[in-house]
C-alpha cells in the first residue's frame, strides 16, 4: 500500500494542473458571463442565462465526453488548428472543466455583485467618485470579497470534479489509483490512500480560503 | 432521427428505458441519503464531543472526496469487504453485489452528507425560543419535533435540499463506470455501436436537462406549499 504512495503523489501534480488550469480559464469565463449576466439587454442576458443553465444542469461527465469524444466526429473541425488542441484528452478535459466552473463561478460573482448594499455604492458617488472608479475601486473588491467562501466551495468542487479526467484516459489521482488496483487488486487500501490525498488537499483548500476571508474581512 | 426510432432499428427505447432507470437510481440515492442525515444530523447537533466528531468526520471526508473515488471503491472495494465479513461467519463463495444496490448506496452516502448539512443549518436556523416555549409548556421530545420543529425545518430545508437533488441526480451519471445501464452507460453503448457520439451524447445532456428542469417544476411546487401561512 505504501508503495504505491510516491506514484499517487506525483499523479496529484497533474490534478493540481489541471485544477489550476481550469480555475485561471473558468474565473475569465466566469466574469465575463457574470457581466453579461447583469447587462439590460434582454437578449445578451438570456444568451449568458443559458450557457450557466447548460453546464449547471448537466453532469460534468457528459460535457467531457461531448467535448472528448463527439467535436472529433466534426471533420472541418479536424483540418482546423483546433484539432492539435481538441485532440489531446488534457486539453480536453481543461476545457471542460473551465467552461463548468466558468458557469459556476459566473452565478456565485452575479449574486455578489447584486447582493452589494447601494449604500456603498451611493457614498462614493456623494463622494463624487467616477463611476469607473466606483466599479473598479468598491464594486470590484466587494463582490470579490463576499464570493470568497462560495467560490472556497467552487474550487473544492472543481477540485473533486477533475477525478473524471481519469475517464478520458488521463492519469490524475483516481486514474494512477485504478491503474494500481487493476495490478495489485487491493481496492480498499489503494483507494482510500488516494481518497486520503484529495481529503488532504480539500483541508488545504479549505483553510487557504478561510485565511483569506479572515485577511480580508470588513471589520 | 432515425437513431431515435423505438425498436429494434433505434435507440429511443433503450434511452427512454435508461432515463428509468437513472431516475431511479436517483431517488433510491436520495433516500438512503434521508436516511444517513437522520443518523448524522443528531450526532451533528450533539453536544456530546465523540458524537460530534463522528458526524463531522462523515460530511468533511465525504464532501472532501472526489464521488467517482466513492464508486469506485464501493464498486470494487465494497464485494472484498463483504466477502471477508462473511468468511469471518465461515462464508467463503465469490459474492457480487448488484450494480444498481452499490450504486445507489454510494451515491446515497455522497447524497447524505450534503443532505446533513442541509438538516443541521435549517434545525440550527430555527429560533431558540421555539424549543424553549415547548419545553415550558410540557410538549414531549416526540411531538416537539414532529409538529413544532419538522414543520419549520422543511421549509427552510427545501429550497437547499432541491440543490442536493440536482447534485445527486447528476452523480448518477458516474455510475456509468460500474456498467450498471443509466443514461451515460446507454449513451456510451449507442455512440460506440453507431459511430456516433456527438449524436447521442448531446442528446444525453439534453436528457439530464429534462430531468434537472422538470424535477426543478415540481420542487417549485413544494416550496410554495410548504411556506404557506408564514
Amino acid at each position: 500500500m505504501i508503495i504505491s504512495l510516491p506514484k499517487l503523489l506525483s499523479a496529484a501534480v497533474i490534478t493540481l494542473k489541471l485544477l489550476s488550469a481550469s480555475l485561471i480559464i473558468g474565473l475569465f469565463i466566469g466574469f465575463l458571463f457574470a457581466v453579461l449576466r447583469l447587462n439590460k439587454n434582454p437578449f445578451i442576458n438570456k444568451f449568458a442565462y443559458g450557457y450557466s443553465y447548460l453546464f449547471r444542469g448537466t453532469p460534468l461527465l457528459v460535457q467531457i465526453f461531448i467535448i472528448y469524444y463527439g467535436l472529433g466526429q466534426i471533420e472541418w473541425l479536424r483540418s482546423t488548428f483546433l484539432w492539435v488542441i481538441l485532440k489531446e484528452p488534457y486539453w480536453c478535459a481543461i476545457i471542460a472543466f473551465a467552461l463548468n466552473t466558468g458557469a459556476y463561478t459566473s452565478e456565485i460573482l452575479r449574486s455578489a455583485f447584486q447582493t452589494i448594499k447601494p449604500g456603498i455604492i451611493e457614498a462614493g458617488k456623494s463622494l463624487g467618485i467616477s463611476n469607473k472608479i466606483i466599479l473598479y475601486k468598491i464594486q470590484i473588491p466587494v463582490a470579490i470579497r463576499q464570493s470568497l467562501p462560495a467560490y472556497g466551495n467552487e474550487i473544492i468542487l472543481m477540485m473533486k470534479g477533475t477525478s473524471l479526467a481519469s475517464t478520458v484516459t488521463l492519469m490524475d489521482i483516481t486514474g494512477v489509483a485504478k491503474h494500481i488496483v487493476s495490478t495489485t487488486y487491493k481496492p480498499l487500501e489503494v483507494f482510500l490512500l488516494a481518497g486520503g490525498i484529495y481529503l488532504f488537499m480539500t483541508f488545504i483548500i479549505h483553510n487557504l480560503i478561510k485565511y483569506l476571508e479572515k485577511k480580508y474581512s470588513f471589520q | 432521427m432515425n437513431l431515435l426510432s423505438f425498436g429494434k432499428t433505434g435507440w429511443g427505447d433503450e434511452l427512454f428505458y435508461a432515463t428509468l432507470m437513472t431516475i431511479a437510481v436517483a431517488v433510491t440515492a436520495m433516500l438512503i441519503g434521508f436516511l444517513f442525515s437522520l443518523i448524522f444530523t443528531p450526532l451533528k447537533l450533539s453536544n456530546n464531543k465523540f458524537l460530534n466528531f463522528i458526524g463531522n468526520t462523515y460530511t468533511t471526508v465525504i464532501r472532501g472526496v472526489p464521488e467517482l473515488l466513492v464508486i469506485y471503491l464501493f464498486f470494487f472495494g465494497g464485494s472484498g469487504a463483504i466477502m471477508y465479513v462473511a468468511s469471518i461467519f465461515g462464508y467463503f463463495e465469490y459474492i457480487e453485489i448488484n450494480a444498481f444496490i452499490t450504486g445507489s448506496v454510494a451515491i446515497g452516502i455522497i447524497s447524505g452528507a450534503y443532505s446533513t448539512e442541509v438538516f443541521r443549518g435549517a434545525i440550527q436556523s430555527i429560533d431558540k425560543g421555539q424549543f424553549e416555549a415547548a419545553k415550558v409548556l410540557g410538549v414531549s421530545k416526540f411531538v416537539q419535533f414532529y409538529k413544532i420543529i419538522l414543520p419549520q425545518m422543511l421549509r427552510l430545508a427545501i429550497p437547499n435540499l432541491s440543490n442536493v437533488w440536482q447534485i445527486t441526480l447528476k452523480d448518477t451519471s458516474l455510475i456509468s463506470v460500474t456498467g450498471l445501464v443509466e443514461i451515460m452507460r446507454q449513451s456510451y453503448i449507442a455512440a460506440g455501436s453507431t459511430r456516433d457520439p456527438l449524436f447521442f451524447y448531446c442528446f444525453a445532456a439534453v436528457l439530464y436537462l429534462m430531468l434537472t428542469f422538470l424535477s426543478m417544476k415540481l420542487i417549485n411546487r413544494l416550496e410554495v406549499k410548504y411556506s404557506r401561512g408564514f
